[in-house]
């Protein structure tokens, strides 16, 4: 009964969302008024069934319905908890739902807690948002129904993939939809407003909370999945270039770059088409990357099933809602009116470059990820890897970087060049310092992306607190905190990245049991490999005392791990974070002759890199709450003066 | 007159404004698919079957891709324990390879395998990174379709 209850409520949500567009239609195109008290009760109640919907399928996959057939695919009895609970979403059909859920409940938040909009422009984009769930209800029940039977039930289920048996599952999944999914409600913004002509600084100011959730999310999600690509993969490294991690950080890109141009649009009224274009751009990104992900056309853990039906299905979809919202861009933006006039030197001036610049690093990533697939559709087998990435995004990063010294101590609409620049000279000189200092020190063993990457860290990390010298720092409101730490962030992972491949050492060997191994300063004790037992795996456990400068030594337990259902050998890494650093030990087939193939690495400030996305992601989440707070102080103002009005 | 004058020079401006903002996101645009293009000529990395390589005569040092099932008995470890000679073939040919590294789980004799790396002056792959079948159901994303037959020692398509 459960699962037909799941479905049932799927088919409701859909009907819903369906009445929502049309109440939404006969509000904004016809004003009538009477069906206007309806949309917060069907908004209300669309989110709660799919959101009912989900739970009653993670109460299957916790239950092992082994009558289900996505249960029977996915799941096993013999599963730990958490995995049944997260592997709800490791599957195509569960992590769509999942996808409906996030989508139908933000559009939930938006019809009730949004209260900056006009009452036409927020139905429009209520029925924007309604219009893209309608797409994705229809995918889901017409090509990934997770709710269908199996009969006769399965004995057991064929188990989760033992990659995915992970605690990275419980967490980057959800995060990283939750960034994806609400970029489409800033493309129900845009749409909405184009609808209704209402492209100006108040839009602006709504829709930019919006879209630092959903940038904050996707930020997390990224830093999450790269620390557990690092980990797990046993490879070393945390940014491979994969298709699938282009597909995440195209949309990062994106509404990076677009939550930028919305502060342009909500202080100075500038940038509105560009802006509009963005929210546009930025949702496609999600849709391209699902498509990429998901509909088989590339082979990674990421992509579940192949299925040609399901890649024509999105397809389908992102020509719709992109050429649609495309269509009615070039429509409508003629009615858009230039915005106000802003210096070549100012504030406004130095996010456009900012836009620019992410824009084609946008470009270049989206090309050298289809480019493959184009080629290939012509009969010629290329990939594209690293060394285009590398080659071509790492210097346009850097120019970023040297734009984050000046932009944020730019005043808006006018600044003079000279005082601006002698306002870097702090940093700048900081950043030639490190220049010096570290080409002193190491010579010529670093490269010269590295050594650059660690200057401008310095200089960027500078001058990202120094908007807030010579401030109250108690008076400074959260939003500039929000920015001068998501700035801080983008040095500190920048620092980790270039640290990392600067000093990183590395070590390949085989041993024996009783060998030490000397690794960037640590003393690395191989003591014994012995064969353990966890829940649904078996596995040769290594017990490795490491220790430096003679301090305590800590045991490490690489492992080659083999899990049952389905049978699948997997590697796992050890990794002891130093203050540092982290000290990485993987385990690799053991030699006839009683030695283990080991590698060993020492990744000096690697974790730098991850603790910069969580500050990146906390800026944005400082810069959220001070806008949404600030927003929420002026309403009560505004009624407090409301009621006085009255009184009197 | 400064005052008359002003918001007609401003609206004029601001008309500018967007077009050159247009001008320059195009420029940019431009710019960046230009530099994408010559980046690709020079980094993007070739897939090949062993026969075709041969037959193309790969240059030494240039990275490519080199899909094959890897020969039964070809694997062979060297003294130092890390590394693997072995052979790639498609059944047409067959390519001398080596690999220094932990080779990933499900790397084996008789399954199929992408090398990522470089030919050296003598003809030999140097793979510096190995990319396995993730579990029976996954391929190498260049070789989909394909499967290693075990009594032709071949690769044929995998009937459907």
């Amino acid at each position: 009964m459960i699962a037909e209850t799941g479905l049932a409520m799927l088919w409701l949500a859909a009907t819903l969302a369906a009445l929502q567009l049309f109440l939404a239609w006969v509000t904004v195109a016809r004003g009538n008024d009477g069906a206007a008290r309806l949309m917060h009760p069907v908004a209300l109640l669309q989110g709660a069934l799919t959101a009912g919907a989900f739970a009653l399928l993670i109460t299957l996959f916790l239950r092992s319905d082994m009558s289900v057939l996505l249960v029977a695919e996915n799941s096993h009895s013999m599963k730990p908890f958490i995995y049944k609970f997260a592997g709800t979403w490791g599957n195509h059909e569960g992590s769509l739902l999942l996808w409906v859920t996030v989508m139908s409940v933000a559009g939930t938040a938006v019809a009730l807690f949004e209260r900056g909009l006009d009452r036409a422009t927020h139905f429009a984009t209520l029925g924007a948002q309604a219009a893209i769930s309608l797409g994705f209800y229809a995918f889901l029940l017409f090509a990934s129904n997770p709710f269908a039977r199996l009969n006769p039930p399965a004995p057991d289920g064929r188990g989760l993939n033992p990659l995915l048996q992970d605690p990275g599952l419980a967490f980057h999944p959800p995060t990283l939809y939750l960034g994806y999914v609400g970029l489409s409600v800033a493309f129900s913004f845009a749409v909405g407003a184009l609808l209704t002509r209402q492209v100006n600084a108040r839009f602006a100011r709504a829709m930019r909370p919006w879209v630092l959730v959903a940038w904050m999310f996707l930020t997390l999600g990224i830093t999450a999945g790269s620390y557990w690509a690092y980990y797990s993969l046993g490879w070393g490294g945390w940014w491979f270039w994969d298709p699938t991690e282009n597909a995440s950080l195209m949309p990062w890109l994106a509404a990076t770059a677009l939550f930028h141009s919305i502060s342009v649009l909500a202080a100075r009224d500038a940038l509105r088409a560009w802006t509009i274009m963005l929210s546009v751009v930025a949702f496609a990104m999600s849709m391209i990357g699902t498509f990429l992900v998901r509909s088989g056309i590339l082979t990674s853990v990421h992509a579940f099933a192949v299925d040609p039906t399901r890649g024509a299905f999105l397809l389908a979809l992102l020509a719709i809602y992109i050429g649609g919202s495309l269509l009615l861009f070039g429509l409508r933006i003629g009615t858009v009116n230039e915005g106000t006039r802003f210096d070549p030197v100012s504030r406004e001036a130095f996010l456009v470059i900012n836009n620019l610049l992410l824009s084609v690093i946008l470009g270049l990533v989206l090309i050298g990820t289809l480019y493959p697939l184009l080629t290939e559709m012509m009969g010629v087998k290329v990939s594209v890897g690293p060394p285009y990435f590398n080659m071509i995004v790492g210097p346009i990063a850097l120019i970023l970087m040297l734009l984050l010294v000046i932009g944020p101590l730019a005043r808006w609409r006018r600044d003079h060049l000279r005082s601006l620049l002698r306002k870097t000279i702090p940093a700048i000189g900081l950043a030639l310092l490190v220049l010096v200092a570290v080409k002193l020190i190491v010579g010529a063993r670093i490269g010269v992306m590295p050594l650059l990457g660690l200057t401008a860290a310095a200089g960027v990390a500078l001058a990202s607190i120094m908007p807030l010298f010579g401030r109250n720092l108690r008076r400074t409101p959260l939003f500039t905190w929000g920015m001068v730490i998501a700035h801080l962030g983008c040095a500190v992972s920048l620092a980790g990245m270039a640290s990392d491949s600067a000093f990183v050492t590395e070590k390949l060997v085989a041993a024996r049991p009783g060998t030490t191994i000397d690794v960037g300063g640590w003393k690395v004790e191989f003591r014994q490999v012995m064969p353990i037992a966890g829940p649904n795996w078996t596995a040769m456990d290594a017990t490795m005392a490491v220790s430096r400068n003679g301090s305590e030594p800590v045991l490490m337990h690489p492992q080659a791990r083999f899990f049952s259902n389905p049978p699948t050998p997997t590697t796992e890494s050890a990794q002891l974070t130093a203050w540092d650093g982290q000290l990485y030990l993987v385990l690799g087939d053991e030699l006839g002759d009683g030695r283990w193939q080991l590698r060993l690495w020492w990744k000096p400030f690697v974790t730098l890199i991850w603790a910069g996305g969580a500050l990146i992601a906390l800026g944005g989440g400082l810069a959220l709450v001070g806008r949404v707070g600030r927003g929420w102080l002026r309403a009560r103002a505004r009624g407090r003066i409301h009621a006085e009005e009255v009184l009197a | 007159m400064a005052v008359t004058t002003a918001p007609a020079r401003r609206g004029l401006k601001a008309k500018h404004q967007r077009l050159i903002l247009v001008l320059l996101a195009l420029a940019a645009m431009i710019g960046a698919v230009l530099l994408a293009m010559s980046a690709l000529k020079d980094q993007a990395a070739y897939f090949y079957y062993p026969s075709e390589a041969l037959a193309a005569h790969v240059e030494p040092g240039r990275a490519v891709r080199i899909g094959g099932m890897v020969v039964p008995g070809s694997i062979k470890r060297q003294p130092d324990g890390v590394t693997i000679r072995f052979t790639l073939s498609d059944g047409k040919a067959q390519l001398p390879a080596t690999f220094s590294g932990i080779v990933p789980d499900l790397f084996h004799e008789g399954s199929g395998a992408t090398a990522e790396g470089a030919f050296d002056a003598s003809g030999t792959f140097h793979a510096t990174d190995l990319l396995a079948k993730h579990d029976e159901r996954y391929m190498p994303r260049e070789m989909g379709g394909l499967h290693y037959d075990e009594k032709t020692h071949k690769l044929v398509a995998a009937a459907k």
